[in-house]
């Protein structure tokens, strides 16, 4: 199959070793946020009854779906080496442009979710471009951009309006036709899923698609991981950065439109604080704050934790401040943890090398062709 | 002074560099570049710290553009509006940061910005298979023989870095090679060995352009040695006009070590 690519004399497969199973699986970002999943689910399972009864776990997918699609986005960004504070307030904006269009200017359902579609790939790539121009932390950029659009929400939608909230959305013509792309639900057995749940895996799918088997995803590891070696190989850097940034307020609108056709309102305050749980799922997925390294499923464990103890605390009948707490814990958790886990894997792998490489050896130039045969003798 | 121009037949000239020079505002950088790369020769550029070699390679791989004299490609005045497009003319460099991303597996690093694909369209994929063992074979080739592909660069030692950052240079269909002090960090031994890939690639019918600031490391491998001093040009030699004394030499800034040495053997 690949032979033909592989310039090689002498035998037709080049034999590949693997490290062991070990320390591949220790080098994947999310092992620790899939061992944090199972504690909770196990936990929460065996201390309250209504955590895995179909109704339950329909409950804790929808509330993990929501936080997932952006936890997902948040977490390509975070492994090209950014950070994006107005991923939040981008689901009030869409849900607000889209809502108060159709109800208070009669716009056709359907346009007015094209127009808050284009403004938040606006607003993704006017965050990037302003990062990528002015050099700016995106720490400062996103903040700036994360009151605009706060302010923009309450002002507007209060001026529009007269009211901090939208009203009457089920009534707009076309509601129920464009329901069931982004607010219907299914049955399956006893449990009724959410259409969320849906755009969840098929968001978490695409992107780790994106990731790890396209060139694309190739360059979200490189631009985050050096983005000065990126260049030099003539990686697009900032195109693949301001992508990352479409992507992401993309993200935004898919979750502004969920939750808009779900509950069929939006509040003016929409997502104001939500950003650093996104933040937050990508970092105990095992995504590095300073790029380079991560994974989207990562981002999805991490938000169906956080989804599954939001709910596991309610169903608990605990006081829901103990989120916050568990939520700061969890977080120092995963950085201290996935950090250890991160440097076991190098050294690990490091070792495995540096002991099994026979000598180099004298490389002259006329003997590449008993290099490779010395390479298949011993694999 | 004596500028070095033996046009024999059947010698291929990659790059010619003609009176090359570049400012940045009011400063500059580098003047009076003339040199060539030809195919199967070693171009070694001399110099020490701030002579210039940075802008050079910079010039030579499309990160800025020279903005006196003439640089020839293939005999055709160019002017590179970025490194895709050098790397696309077939002129490769290996920077001296290597241009790698540490925390990403070799075989990545190896394919970075030239990865191969399968498949068309929305299936269009990244063929992982292929890209594995290639660059086993290729780091084979080399006389490298890194067992495990996937290990994140940064865990590769300086020397075993450089290695692979050359053998992906001239997998990349390399014509010309410029690298860009590859021997610097290395110790005495790590560096024979670098040595011995860059005789490779030249062997191999490459253009090399062996950036330094040790004659010791450059002399072996050269066939002509330009040396740079402060943006400027101080001639271009064929290794048969120079000895590696005087390259020593004229490299340290001539009578300024001999003084040093006067002044630090009266004690």
């Amino acid at each position: 199959m690949a032979t033909a690519t592989i310039p090689v004399t002498g035998p037709d497969r080049i034999d590949v070793p693997r490290a062991p199973l070990r320390v591949r699986v220790l080098r994947r970002p999310e092992v620790g946020a899939l061992v944090a999943a199972v504690v909770v689910f196990v936990f929460f399972s065996v201390v309250t009854d209504a955590f895995l009864t179909p109704a339950g776990v329909a409950t804790w997918l929808e509330s993990a779906a929501l936080f997932g699609i952006m936890a997902v986005a948040v977490s390509l960004l975070m492994i090209g080496g950014e950070f994006d504070l107005s991923t939040g307030v981008m689901v009030g904006s869409t849900g607000l442009i889209t809502g108060v269009l159709a109800t208070a200017f009669g716009v056709d359902i359907w346009v007015g979710m094209v127009i808050s579609l284009m403004v938040a790939l606006a607003v993704g790539f006017g965050n990037g471009m302003m990062v990528m121009r002015t050099g700016l932390p995106s720490f400062i950029v996103t903040l700036g951009a994360f009151f605009i659009l706060q302010g923009l929400n309450l002002a507007v939608t209060k001026a529009v309006t007269n009211q901090v909230a939208v009203q009457g959305f089920s009534a707009v013509p076309g509601f129920w036709d464009a329901r069931w792309l982004f607010g219907s639900s299914m049955s399956i057995g006893s449990a009724t899923i959410q259409v969320s749940v849906l755009w969840w895996l098929l968001f978490t799918a695409t992107a780790t698609w994106v990731l790890l088997r396209t060139r694309v995803g190739n360059w979200i590891f490189a631009v985050g991981g050096d983005a000065r070696s990126a260049r030099q190989t003539g990686v697009p850097v900032l195109a693949t950065k301001i992508g990352l940034f479409m992507t992401t307020a993309l993200a935004g609108w898919l979750v502004g439109m969920l939750s808009l056709f779900r509950t069929t309102t939006v509040q003016a305050s929409t997502g104001v604080g939500v950003e650093f749980i996104y933040i937050i799922c990508a970092v105990v997925g095992g995504c590095l704050l300073t790029g380079g390294f991560g994974s989207a499923v990562g981002g999805a464990l991490g938000a169906l934790i956080y989804g599954m103890t939001y709910q596991g605390i309610v169903f608990a009948g605990w006081d829901n401040n103990w989120l916050k707490a568990f939520l700061g814990a969890m977080l120092l958790a995963a950085v201290v943890v996935n950090m250890y886990v991160r440097k076991r894997a190098e050294t690990a792998g490091a070792a495995e090398t540096k002991q099994t490489t026979p000598q180099v050896g004298p490389p002259d130039p006329e003997e590449a062709g008993p290099a490779v045969g010395r390479g298949g003798e011993e694999g | 002074m004596t500028a070095v121009r033996d046009d024999t037949a059947g010698r291929t000239a990659f790059i010619e560099a003609r009176d090359c020079g570049k400012s940045y505002g009011q400063v500059v950088a580098l003047q009076g570049v003339t040199t060539e790369v030809v195919a199967g020769e070693v171009t070694c550029v001399l110099g020490d710290n701030g002579a210039g070699k940075s802008t050079f390679i910079k010039i030579l791989s499309g990160v800025h553009q020279h903005d006196r004299g003439e640089l020839l490609v293939d005999g055709v005045p160019t002017r590179f509006t970025g490194p895709r497009e050098a790397l696309a003319a077939g002129i490769a460099t290996v920077h001296q940061d290597l241009a790698m991303v540490p925390l990403m597996p070799i075989w990545r690093n190896f394919f970075l910005g030239s990865e191969l694909t399968k498949g068309r369209g929305p299936l269009r994929r990244l063929d992982v298979s292929a890209m594995r063992a290639t660059t086993r074979a290729e780091l084979l080739r080399m006389g490298i023989d890194l067992r495990d592909v996937d290990q994140p660069v940064g865990t590769l030692s300086g020397g075993e870095r450089q290695s692979v950052a050359i053998a992906r240079a001239v997998y990349l269909g390399a014509r010309v090679l410029i690298l860009d002090e590859p021997t610097a960090a290395l110790g005495v031994k790590q560096a024979g060995v670098v040595l011995r890939y860059v005789a490779k690639a030249r062997d191999r019918g490459l253009g090399v352009v062996f950036i330094t600031h040790n004659p010791h490391h450059a002399y072996p491998v050269g066939d002509r040695f330009m040396l740079l001093k402060r943006g400027e040009s101080l001639g271009e030699y064929a290794k048969a006009d120079i000895a590696l004394d005087e390259l020593t030499r004229l490299m340290a800034g001539g009578s300024e070590l001999e003084e040093l040495s006067h002044e630090l053997g009266r004690r």
